[in-house]
């Protein structure tokens, strides 16, 4: 009698049991991984931060680095782009007719927000420090202009600045003569007529900055100047000015780089002109690409213009290092 | 001490009449706004700082209809809603991620927020809309709302980063004895203990997409889609001339958020304040 061969019961019980090493290796395993010092440390706090780096890649990074070879091609938009090399910003640097101009309004658009907005916002702010009753109530107002809409506010300045229902005829007909004309259809004075109308909706933001920047000064400081007998001009330049001079320079710093960004109220209100008076980098890129779809032109010019705010951030940060303490 | 009192009290009336000045400057374009939306526009052209003779609800039932207000309005609490909620959840876990665990490397992510918030849209928003042309997100929604997620997640992980590294690290730490895991830490200790600071991160970006006017205006032409600040730039353009409507459309469109902020002002300007590097 052949004797059973009971060799596939031990070859079945081997298998099993290497199966079940190794899915006890495999369990204590990923025990080890998931319980683990890497992942607890490592892989969580990253897979948090995750989501938002990946949008960040699509969204920004991503199109930033191809920005960097389109500014180098023509390209429509649609179909093949062809590479040209530097050509774009040898035309953007040579084009007299659009590009120095521009320069020039966002230097002076500049100039007016570095100055105006800045001396409103330090004279209120500090008119507002020494005063307690109403404080508040005060506050809330000047802030009012900065939470509403680009739109609403150029709309409603469109019909301030108007030569026939505007501020001007207002007054002119109270006997001040003078202001009643077309500020916006001016090519004189188009641009600083779009600066004022920005400037209404901004400077309350800056009062408010300066004035809790203000707040935390030490009123030690206050209290010494005036044992020293110091009058409010000279505990305004020797205390307050000194104490708040990082949010002063952070903002000046942010003002010069926002110049050459600015686009909403240019655009809304007299989309660069009246004859290309008024244009600036922002509606002027707009319509390089979005109206005449010279996609990779208009993507150089705005690498260009982000030289021009990477050459602010880096003056600030080398004066900062040459010692100024700012 | 007497005399110091003195000298203190007479500047302080001339404080007052500059900034009730400065107030008047402020609100004087609200107020002509919100009068000439009740006026016909013959009134308005007579006198436009006038009050009404008597109050015409006209304008605002037609800015009401030839805006499309019901719609815009719609469209944009949408992309509010979108960016809001997807800002608190991500932006929250990131922020707890950069405030607590520190992982290595994390402080690259953190200089690049800090870049982010100085680099110009204008480097990156025409390849993006090439991009999102390609993968088909131009006039949607979702490619708007990404966008806006993008924009806003420097201020929001920042802010709230801050809040978190206020709090004692003894509530997580009783937490995570207990065997909770970093998920249930961030849910169950931390969101509770920092909400005032959600709080005003979903106001500031909140009122941010409301009143966005440059990227919806590149990024979406449909009509069904519009937002109401794009909406209402066609409307005035339609009709421009026509001041009474225009500025009913206007006060349409403001008079919530005006409201909202007064209800809610210290919490409105302390977040923007602190955004301030965003604006």
């Amino acid at each position: 009698m052949p004797q059973p061969d009971h060799s596939y019961v031990i070859k079945a019980r081997t298998e099993i049991n290497v199966e079940r090493k190794y899915h006890m290796a495999l369990l204590s395993g990923m025990r080890a991984w998931f319980g683990g010092r890497i992942f607890r440390k490592v892989m969580i706090p990253w897979l948090l931060i995750l989501p938002i780096a990946l949008i960040h890649l699509i969204v920004v990074i991503g199109p930033t680095i191809i920005g960097l070879y389109f500014s180098l091609t023509k390209w429509a938009g649609i179909g093949q782009s062809t590479f040209i090399g530097l050509e774009n910003f040898k035309n953007i640097l040579t084009n007299d007719d659009e590009f120095w101009p521009t320069f020039g309004h966002n230097m002076l658009w500049m100039l007016f927000f570095l100055t105006i907005p800045m001396f409103m916002g330090l004279f209120a702010s500090s008119l507002m420090a020494q005063i307690k009753r109403g404080a508040m109530f005060i506050r809330t107002i000047i802030f009012v202009p900065y939470i509403l809409p680009s739109v609403i506010s150029a709309s409603v300045w469109r019909m301030l600045l108007n030569g026939n229902i505007g501020i001007g005829p207002k007054l002119a007909s109270w006997g001040i003569p003078g202001l009643d004309q077309a500020w916006l259809g001016d090519p004189r004075t188009a641009l600083p007529a779009i600066a004022f109308a920005d400037n209404w909706h901004w400077w309350g933001f800056l009062m408010i900055l300066f004035l809790t920047a203000m707040q935390n000064i030490s009123p030690d400081l206050y209290d010494a100047a005036k044992i020293d007998g110091a009058n409010w001009v000279q505990e305004f330049v020797n205390v307050t000015l000194p104490g708040i001079r990082p949010t002063i320079v952070f903002m000046l710093m942010m003002t010069a780089v926002w110049s050459f960004l600015v686009f909403d109220y240019v655009f809304l209100l007299t989309q660069g002109g009246p004859a290309g008076s008024s244009e600036v980098f922002g509606t002027l890129i707009y319509k390089d690409a979005f109206a005449r779809f010279e996609f990779g032109y208009a993507t150089a010019l705005g690498l260009t213009i982000c030289v021009f705010a990477g050459f602010i951030i880096t003056l600030f940060t080398y004066m900062r290092r040459r010692g100024w303490d700012i | 001490m007497n005399w110091l009192i003195k000298r203190r009290t007479k500047p302080v009336f001339v404080n007052y009449v500059v900034l009730i000045a400065l107030c008047g400057f402020a609100l004087l374009p609200i107020y002509v706004l919100g009068i000439n939306a009740f006026k016909t526009d013959a009134e308005i052209g007579q006198d436009s700082f006038a009050l009404p003779a008597h109050f015409l609800l006209d304008n605002v039932t037609k800015a009401w209809t030839q805006g499309h207000f019901g719609r815009t309005m719609a469209n944009s609490l949408i992309l509010v809603a979108g960016t809001v909620l997807s800002i608190m959840v991500l932006g929250g876990m990131a922020a707890y991620s950069l405030a607590r665990l520190n992982p290595p490397g994390s402080n690259v992510f953190m200089i690049y927020m800090l870049t982010l918030s100085s680099v110009p849209v204008w480097i990156y928003i025409i390849p993006l809309f090439i991009l999102y042309k390609n993968l088909g997100l131009v006039n949607t929604r979702q490619g708007l709302v990404l966008l806006y997620i993008a924009l806003n997640s420097p201020f929001a992980i920042f802010l709230l980063r801050s809040f978190m590294l206020t709090l004692p690290r003894d509530f997580e730490d009783a937490a995570r004895v207990d065997g909770a895991n970093e998920i249930q830490v961030l849910t169950k200790v931390i969101v509770p203990l920092v909400w005032p600071g959600f709080l005003t991160v979903g106001l500031v970006v909140a009122l941010g997409v409301w009143n966005e006017f440059q990227l919806a205006y590149i990024f979406i032409s449909t009509d069904d889609l519009l937002p109401v600040t794009t909406s209402y730039y066609a409307f005035r353009t339609r009709f421009g001339q026509d001041w009474a409507l225009t500025s009913a459309g206007a006060f349409i469109m403001i008079a919530p958020v005006i409201l909202i902020f007064l209800a809610l002002q210290r919490r409105f300007i302390e977040g923007l304040t602190q955004g301030g590097i965003q604006a």
